[in-house]
């Protein structure tokens, strides 16, 4: 409880959680508000922002209406930022578990791996990925989740390190509890909560890393997503620069509040570290 | 010489890590849908099934998978990346070819950061707290949070089009080609936006890392002896603070270095930089796998040389680390 007053006390870290919130609306009502498919034509192209009331936000290049595209496109940010993020924190938490628990050879290898993938620019690896697989929502997502699971499972590695030599563990092996008890039941919820902050960091990663595969027309182009329509309004820009300027305020908004929340929750969880 | 050797060693230890990247790229491109000789019929506009073939023994993709990885390595060892069917020249040549504007561009981009990273990390830590710290640390959290690509366009609408002060891209002005000190200053303005772009989430990242950093370092003995001794504020921060406080930033260099890379592909992309990045990007659309795999192999490399850089550097703020193990 103590946490969460903490939390509640920092302006950032209230402010991140209603920006979020807020985008978590408009994913929530998108289907409501916007009944019809976001990608389906909806009147006159380029008409600008606030010049029509049926279009409050305007309309693109081919006559789609913009505010359904971010309504619906905060729905794939976050579901592509959400589920990548899962997968790269259980692939990290599984390798730097093993790493950290086990140690030596095993150790050596994963983390040779670990290296490997940390030395190769996640971007250029992302677009590799990409050309094998294609770009559909499902193999985007796993792709961004597949590029971002090195620093967690370090991270994961580290906290593995530092207490598989405490005492209750010694105490559970003493009992006779088997590895993965150990590794799962011991020491594992102990060192979930660095993690669990840290996703924040995966996930505002995740989200920028789609969008920008998105803008240069590598995701999946049959989804409303923020990345496609900045990438659509490049194509018109020297004049009607709002087509790309208002999904990248959206793209802004979502990694802010995701940051903020993250830092607040970081700040809540650790008391001391706060002073910085 | 010692940290030389410390480097050294350091280096050699990266090399299996590289060849665990290239064999693992490589066995995963086998799964790519189409190989150079589909890219290659395509762009001839088609062929009949024994010409596919001659052209495959001709590359030697008539072999097994693990003999032509093989054959792969063993080229790479003589610096040979292979062929490229799109360009029609060898893929060492077109990397090289589109090697210095991503070197520039990176250098740049990571001088503009780290410097103003620093400036201002050191004006938040003096203010702790106050407006001016608020200030740039909320700033420095948008910037952090802004898609580079997002701001780049927005950039190109305000400075190119409404503006004219700078140009919306390229590397230089194709149509009227200058020498000299003007051909310079050419490139330069060219290469203003695309910093700027690249540069503002690692000045993010820079800011944040210095004014923490500035912050626990103010706090150790040392300082406070310094102050004893009478030294004025200045001279403190010069002297003192600013050499340990810079160390996490120097790490850091290593750290986002492949971060960078990567941004320079969509950064590239944006103000069409003839760069290794948006060679990147065009080998993907044009499915052309040996330059893709050269260019993973190039980018890795150079990674690994910025984190040899960083090393060096690090043993010469740090002598500690020069004398140790």
């Amino acid at each position: 409880m103590d946490a969460v007053k903490r939390y509640f006390r920092s302006p950032a870290a209230v402010i991140g959680l209603i920006l979020l919130l807020l985008v978590i609306a408009m994913a929530v009502s998108a289907g409501f508000l916007y009944p019809r498919d976001p990608l389906a034509l909806a009147g006159r192209p380029l008409v600008w922002p606030f010049s029509n009331p049926r279009f409050l936000l305007g309309t693109d290049n081919s006559g789609r209406d913009i505010a359904a595209q971010i309504f619906y496109g905060a729905r794939i940010s976050l579901l592509i930022g959400g589920v990548a993020t899962m997968i790269a924190i259980l692939i990290g938490i599984l390798v730097g578990a093993f790493a950290g628990y086990y140690g030596g050879w095993v150790d050596n290898v994963l983390m040779r791996i670990t290296e490997a993938f940390q030395t190769l620019p996640n971007f250029v690896l992302l677009l590799v990925l990409v050309a094998v697989f294609g770009s559909t929502l499902t193999t985007v997502t796993i792709a961004v989740g597949v590029v971002s699971w090195p620093a967690p499972a370090r991270l994961t590695r580290a906290e593995f390190l530092s207490l598989r030599n405490r005492e209750f563990v010694q105490a559970g092996k003493t009992l006779g509890m088997k590895d993965v008890q150990l590794i799962l039941g011991e020491i594992l919820p102990n060192a979930l909560p660095p993690v669990i902050v840290y996703a924040s960091v995966v996930m505002a990663v995740a989200i920028l890393l789609e969008s920008a595969l998105a803008f240069l027309r590598l995701s999946d182009p049959n989804v409303a997503s923020w990345g496609n329509l900045i990438g659509l309004g490049r194509d018109v820009l020297r004049v009607q620069w709002y087509v790309s300027a208002i999904p990248g305020i959206a793209i802004l908004v979502t990694v802010l509040a995701v940051s903020l929340v993250g830092q607040g929750l970081n700040d809540a969880l650790n008391p001391r570290l706060k002073s910085r | 010489m010692r940290i030389l050797s410390l480097a050294g060693r350091r280096l050699a230890a990266s090399i299996p890590t590289l060849f665990l990247i290239l064999i693992g790229v490589f066995l995963l491109l086998q799964l790519a849908p189409g190989d150079t000789v589909d890219a290659l019929m395509a762009q001839m506009g088609g062929g009949d099934a024994a010409t596919a073939q001659e052209l495959r023994k001709f590359y030697g993709l008539d072999l097994s998978v693990p003999a032509q990885l093989g054959n792969y390595l063993w080229h790479l060892v003589r610096l040979d990346l292979g062929f490229s069917s799109i360009y029609g020249k060898p893929v060492a040549t077109v990397i090289l070819e589109r090697l210095p504007p991503t070197i520039l561009l990176m250098t740049a981009s990571l001088s503009f950061a780290f410097f103003f990273g620093l400036v201002f990390g050191v004006i938040a830590s003096r203010g702790v707290n106050r407006w001016p710290d608020t200030l740039i640390s909320t700033l420095g959290l948008i910037f952090y949070a802004t898609p580079s690509f997002w701001f780049g366009l927005m950039a190109i609408v305000v400075f190119s089009v409404y503006l004219q002060w700078l140009p919306p891209g390229g590397f230089e002005d194709i149509g009227n080609v200058q020498t000299g000190i003007w051909h310079v200053l050419d490139i330069a303005a060219h290469l203003v936006l695309p910093t700027l772009t690249l540069g503002l989430i690692f000045l993010a990242i820079y800011l944040r890392i210095m004014r923490a950093s500035m912050l626990e370092v103010l706090n150790l003995d040392f300082v406070r002896t310094a102050r004893a001794k009478g030294l004025d504020e200045t001279h403190v921060i010069t002297r003192h603070v600013l050499r340990n406080a810079l160390l996490p930033m120097v790490t850091l260099i290593g750290l986002q270095a492949g971060t960078m890379l990567g941004g320079s592909v969509v950064v590239e992309s944006v103000f069409s930089l003839p760069g290794l990045g948006r060679l990147a990007y065009e080998s993907v659309v044009q499915r052309d796998l040996n330059t893709l795999l050269g260019i993973v192999f190039v980018s890795a490399l150079l990674v690994i040389i910025v984190n040899f850089v960083v090393d060096l550097l690090y043993a010469r703020l740090d002598p500690r680390i020069a004398t140790e193990g």
